[in-house]
C-alpha cells in the first residue's frame, strides 16, 4: 500500500482511539508504555504527512487548513515526546507504589483518548463537534488529575471538573448563539454549524447576536485557556496530577482551547458591524500576564510555580493574537510553539526532580546542578528559556510581541513589559535556589532519560538562533489568515 | 405564530425558570433532588412541545432522554448515594436564602435585558426561549456557588445543562448531534462524579467540599 492511499486525517483520529482500546486491555505496564509510544509515533507521522500532503476538501465535520495544521503538528510532536517521558516516569511511580498496574492501564488508555479528543477538536470543521471534542478532552484530564487519589489530587480534580464544566457550558451557549445568528442566513440544519460555511457568510450575520456569542465563547473556552480570573483550576490540576499530564495540559490542552477562541475570533472579524474581538483578548491577556507574574513570587510548590508561568505565557499569546496584524500574529504563533516546547521540557525535568527528591516543595530542593548535573542544568536551561533570555526561542517571540506593541500601541506595552520583567525576576530567583547552593535531600540517580527534555530545549535553542525560511513563510501565511 | 403554540412554549420555559428559583431555597438535599426531578420533567415537557411546534421528530428523542434519564434515573441514583452517605440532613448553604433570591432575580433581569435586546430579529419563540434558557443557566450557576455540598453543586450543574438543552431546542433546526452530545456528556459527567464521590467517601467520609479545601497543596 503506498503512502498516498492512506488518509493521514483518518490515521490521526483512528490511531489514538484504537490504541486506547488496545491499551485498556494490554497487560503489563512495559508493553502498555511501548504501545503508547508507538501510537504517538504513528500519529506524529500522520501529522507530518498531512503537512506535506494536499489539503483534503473540507466536509461537514472535518477540515484541514493552514491554521490547524500548525496546531496538529505541535500537538502530535509534544504528544510523542511526552509518551517517551511518561514511560520512564510511570515505571518509577510503580516502583514507589503510588500507582497500581490496573491504574496504569487506565492511565495509558486515557492518554490516547486525550490525544484523540485534542486532534478531533483541532480538525473539526463543525463548531458542535469541536465543542464535544473539547468536552471529552476536559473529562479525560479530570480523571487523570485525580489519578493519585490523594486528598489534594481529589480536590484538584473536583475544582477542575466544576470550573471546566462551567466553562464548557458557557462555550456551548455561545455555540448555540452562533448557530442562531447563522440560521437566518445559511438556513436550518447542519450548514449553520459548519465553520467554512459560517466564515463565508459571516458578514451577513446579526452583529449583536455574534457579539454576545463571542463573550460567552471567550469566557467559556478562556476558562480552559487558563485566562485570569478564570484560571483557578489550573495550578491545582498541574500540581496534583501525574507530571506527564501537567506537561500535556500546559503544552497542548491550553493551545487547543486557544485554537477554539481563535476560530471564533476570525468569525467575528469577518463581520464588519460586530465588535472588534481584539481589545477583549488584549484585556484578558494583560490581566493574566500581570496577575500570574505577581503570583509567581509566592509559590512554594515547584509544579505550581510553572503552572502560574503557563498562565503568564498564555496571557502573552492571547495578548499577541488580540493585537492582530501580521507581525503580532506571527509572534503569537511562534510564542505558542516555543512555550509548548519549553514548558513541556521543564515539566519533564520537574517530574524527574520530584521523583528523585520525593517532594515538590521548592524549599526542600537545592543544589541540583551538583547532585544531578544533567537534570539540574537542563532545568536551568529550561527556566532561562521560559524567562525569555536570548538566544533562546522565547526571547525572539517575546521580543516580536513587545516591539510590535511598541510600534502600534506604546501605552499597552507598559503592562506587557512590566509583567514580563516581573515574571523574569521570580523565575530566576527560584531557579537559583533550586539549582545551586548546598545540596539537600536524596541524591539517588535519575531513572528514565533526559532525552525528551534536551530534544525540546535543542529545538527551542535552534529556533532562537535560526528559523528556517520555509517555516517562516508558513507561519507568515498562517498569520495573514488570522487577520 | 399562532397564540396557543407560543403561549404554551412560553409557559413551559417560564416554568423552568420558576423551578430554578425553587431550587435556590431548598435547604435539604432530598428536597433539592426532588426539585431537580421536577426541573427535568418541565424541561422534558418543554422540549416535547417544541418538537410538536417545530414539527421536528428528533426533538421527541431529546425530550424522552430528559424525562427518563434526568427526571427519573439520576435523582434515584443520587438519592441512593445521599442516603448511603447519610447526608440528607440540612444543607449548609453559603449565603442566606434572602440574598440568594435577590441575586437570582437580578440574574434573570440581566438575561432578559441582554437576550431580548440582541435577538430582536429572531423568531419570537426562539427569542423567548433563549432569554429563559440564559436565566436557567445563570440560576444553575448560582445554585452551584451557594452550595457547599458536592452533591448540591452537581445538581446545580445539571440544572445548568437543562438550560442549555432548552436553548438548543429553541434554536430551530439545530442538528441533533448537539442534543445527543449534551445528554451523553451528562452521562459521562455522572460517571466522573460518581468516581470522584466514591473516592471522596473513601478518604474523608464526607462530601463537604470545604473539608477538601483544607487540603491545599501549598502549605508553607
Amino acid at each position: 500500500m503506498s503512502a498516498a492511499l492512506i488518509n493521514p486525517v483518518a490515521v490521526l483520529l483512528l490511531a489514538p482511539i484504537l490504541a486506547a482500546a488496545v491499551l485498556a486491555l494490554a497487560p503489563g505496564y512495559r508493553l502498555g508504555a511501548r504501545i503508547n509510544v508507538a501510537a504517538a509515533l504513528v500519529t506524529f507521522a500522520a501529522a507530518v504527512t498531512m503537512v506535506f500532503a494536499d489539503r483534503p476538501v473540507p466536509g461537514d465535520y472535518l477540515l484541514v487548513d493552514d491554521l490547524n495544521i500548525v496546531f496538529v503538528a505541535l500537538n502530535t510532536f509534544v504528544g510523542l515526546t511526552t509518551s517517551v517521558f511518561s514511560a520512564g516516569y510511570i515505571a518509577h511511580e510503580l516502583d514507589s507504589g503510588r500507582l497500581t498496574p490496573a491504574y496504569l492501564r487506565f492511565y495509558h488508555a486515557m492518554y490516547q483518548v486525550l490525544m484523540f479528543a485534542m486532534n478531533l477538536a483541532l480538525l473539526a470543521n463543525n463548531i458542535g463537534l469541536m465543542w464535544v471534542a473539547v468536552e471529552l478532552a476536559t473529562l479525560t484530564t479530570v480523571v487523570m488529575v485525580g489519578l493519585y487519589r490523594t486528598p489534594a489530587a481529589l480536590e484538584a480534580a473536583w475544582k477542575y471538573f466544576i470550573l471546566g464544566s462551567v466553562g464548557i457550558a458557557l462555550a456551548l451557549f455561545g455555540t448555540i448563539l452562533v448557530y442562531m445568528a447563522a440560521q437566518p442566513v445559511v438556513g436550518e440544519g447542519m450548514a449553520g454549524m459548519v465553520w467554512t460555511v459560517l466564515i463565508a457568510h459571516a458578514a451577513d450575520f446579526d452583529p449583536a447576536l455574534l457579539n454576545v456569542a463571542f463573550v460567552f465563547l471567550l469566557l467559556g473556552y478562556g476558562t480552559k485557556v487558563g485566562l485570569a480570573p478564570l484560571h483557578a483550576w489550573l495550578p491545582d490540576a498541574h500540581a496534583e496530577g501525574p507530571t506527564p499530564i501537567s506537561a500535556v495540559l500546559s503544552g497542548l490542552l491550553l493551545n487547543v482551547a486557544l485554537y477554539a477562541v481563535l476560530r471564533f475570533k476570525l468569525l467575528l472579524a469577518a463581520n464588519p458591524l460586530a465588535i472588534a474581538p481584539g481589545p477583549l483578548m488584549v484585556g484578558m491577556g494583560t490581566t493574566s500576564l500581570v496577575f500570574a507574574a505577581v503570583m509567581l513570587y509566592r509559590r512554594r510548590d515547584i509544579k505550581r510555580l510553572f503552572a502560574y508561568s503557563s498562565i503568564e505565557h498564555m496571557g502573552v499569546i492571547v495578548f499577541a493574537f488580540g493585537m492582530g496584524g501580521p507581525l503580532a500574529n506571527f509572534a503569537g504563533l511562534l510564542h505558542m510553539c516555543m512555550h509548548s516546547l519549553t514548558k513541556s521540557a521543564i515539566f519533564f525535568g520537574v517530574g524527574h526532580i520530584s521523583q528523585v527528591k520525593g517532594t515538590q516543595k521548592i524549599a526542600e530542593i537545592r543544589g541540583l546542578t551538583e547532585t544531578h548535573p544533567w537534570l539540574g542544568w537542563g532545568l536551568v536551561a529550561g527556566v532561562v528559556a521560559i524567562a525569555g533570555l536570548p538566544p533562546l526561542g522565547i526571547f525572539m517571540s517575546e521580543f516580536l510581541v513587545v516591539s510590535s506593541t511598541f510600534a502600534r500601541e506604546p501605552l499597552l506595552a507598559i503592562p506587557l513589559v512590566a509583567g514580563l520583567l516581573l515574571a523574569f525576576g521570580a523565575l530566576l530567583l527560584r531557579v537559583n535556589g533550586l539549582a545551586f547552593g548546598e545540596p539537600v535531600g536524596s541524591t539517588d540517580p535519575v531513572k528514565g532519560s533526559c532525552v525528551p527534555m534536551y530534544a525540546h530545549l535543542a529545538l527551542v535553542l535552534g529556533a532562537g538562533i535560526y528559523l528556517p525560511a520555509p517555516l517562516v513563510a508558513w507561519f507568515q501565511n498562517v498569520a495573514s489568515v488570522l487577520g | 405564530m399562532h397564540g396557543l403554540v407560543f403561549d404554551t412554549a412560553h409557559l413551559l420555559a417560564g416554568g423552568l425558570v420558576l423551578v430554578s428559583f425553587m431550587m435556590l431555597y431548598q435547604d435539604r438535599l432530598s428536597a433539592l433532588l426532588n426539585t431537580f426531578a421536577l426541573h427535568a420533567l418541565v424541561l422534558a415537557l418543554s422540549v416535547a412541545w417544541q418538537a410538536h411546534a417545530q414539527d421536528a421528530a428528533h426533538l421527541y428523542v431529546t425530550a424522552a432522554i430528559a424525562f427518563l434519564f434526568k427526571a427519573l434515573l439520576i435523582p434515584v441514583v443520587l438519592r441512593r448515594i445521599v442516603q448511603r452517605l447519610g447526608i440528607h440532613r440540612q444543607i449548609e448553604t453559603v449565603v442566606g436564602i434572602g440574598p440568594t433570591m435577590l441575586a437570582g432575580m437580578g440574574l434573570v433581569a440581566l438575561s432578559m435585558v441582554v437576550m431580548l435586546r440582541v435577538t430582536a430579529e429572531a423568531a419570537p419563540l426562539a427569542r423567548e426561549d433563549l432569554a429563559f434558557a440564559l436565566s436557567v443557566v445563570l440560576l444553575g450557576l448560582l445554585v452551584m456557588v451557594t452550595r457547599r455540598n458536592a452533591v448540591g453543586q452537581v445538581v446545580g450543574f445539571m440544572s445548568l445543562e437543562n438550560g442549555l438543552v432548552l436553548a438548543a431546542t429553541g434554536a430551530k433546526g439545530m442538528p441533533l448531534v448537539v442534543e445527543i452530545s449534551v445528554a451523553f456528556s451528562i452521562l459521562i459527567a455522572l460517571i466522573v462524579i460518581g468516581i470522584v464521590l466514591f473516592r471522596i467517601r473513601e478518604r474523608f467520609d464526607t462530601v463537604d467540599v470545604h473539608v477538601l479545601d483544607r487540603h491545599r497543596g501549598e502549605q508553607p
